[in-house]
């Protein structure tokens, strides 16, 4: 048993228990915070399997933006625990068995089936020494998946506008303009003239001094 | 005893499974659930990087790289919903959102 079959061990050890944790912590506080843990060991098992640029993106992103939204919701929601953990082991009998059955059913075929020694790790291991693992990445992506790169980028712009527009309220005691009624107001509008002659006649004096006389 | 594809496959398959027993657990909680669909799509991910690896092909992690932003994309209207849900009915247990009667 090599270093790295001893450190797979250790982080899948480590990554099981967390995910574990995640499923059943009290505090939705701890659960994210195990969640870090999660993606940590799954970063580091991506790396043993030298897929390094995507380990780096996965604590970039997730670690860094995802889990700290996570967190940030989870802080801002005032949550009653008690109230959510009601029937919480009632339906264990039949989670544990269905998670059981998964398991056990996949890894039987998995450690059936792929168990024999890798031959094409070794070239991959080769051509890894050779050229970075990001360099390579890049290469495939900008040239034979542009267009679904491209479509990614739709689907990150769709949910920046979606996530805006979704919790955006507007409040009653903020002044603010108009910016539509703004560009469509006419001069009619604004303002009104009034017709008058230039020249008005001379008041009657006379008449009003008449009367009081 | 070295590593094979066998041993990656059966950690996603662990983890895919204890999301699924999360999901079953977490019936109220709707930030947990979310959570757990984060680890079903990490245990995907695994499954991917180690194809991608044993076969010596780079279509795995470019499939892994888009799977990576759409859960990103879905985790973050996801919380939106979620924040959204919360201050119109001050709660996220699932069994209260029943208006829709679906």
């Amino acid at each position: 048993m090599d270093a790295k079959t001893g450190l797979f061990y250790v982080f899948a050890a480590l990554m099981l228990f967390a995910a574990f944790k995640v499923i059943t912590a009290r505090n939705p506080v701890h659960a994210a915070l195990f969640l870090v843990l999660a993606f940590f060991q799954a970063a580091a098992i991506w790396i043993l399997l030298k897929a390094e640029f995507l380990a780096i993106t996965l604590v970039l992103v997730y670690v860094g933006a995802v889990m700290v939204l996570f967190l940030f919701v989870v802080m801002m929601l005032d949550i009653n625990i008690d109230s959510m953990r009601q029937g919480f082991w009632k339906h264990f009998p039949l989670a544990g068995t269905v998670g059981a059955i998964i398991a056990l059913e996949m890894s039987y075929v998995l450690m059936g089936g792929f168990r024999e020694p890798p031959k094409a790790a070794n070239a991959a291991a080769q051509v890894g020494a050779q050229v970075s693992n990001t360099k390579e990445l890049g290469k495939v992506l900008y040239s034979e998946y542009i267009y679904p790169l491209e479509i990614a980028a739709v689907i990150l712009l769709v949910a920046i506008i979606a996530a805006i527009a979704l919790t955006l309220r507007a409040r009653k005691d903020s002044k603010s303009q108009n910016p539509s009624e703004q560009v469509r107001v006419k001069r009619a509008d604004r303002v009104t003239l009034v017709k008058m002659k230039s020249v008005m006649p001379e008041p009657s004096l006379v008449i009003v001094e008449e009367k009081k006389a | 005893m070295t590593l094979t594809l066998g041993h990656f496959l059966s950690l996603g398959a662990m983890l895919f499974a204890l999301s699924v027993i999360g999901i079953f657990l977490n019936r109220k909680n709707l930030i947990i659930l979310l959570m757990a669909i984060e680890l079903m799509l990490l245990a995907v991910n695994m499954n991917f990087v180690a194809f991608s690896y044993y076969l010596n092909d780079m279509a795995g992690q470019i499939f892994v790289f888009f799977i990576l932003t759409v859960a990103a994309a879905e985790s973050a209207i996801g919380l939106a919903i979620l924040v959204l849900l919360f201050r119109n009915k001050a709660s996220i247990n699932v069994d209260e959102l029943n208006t829709l009667k679906g």
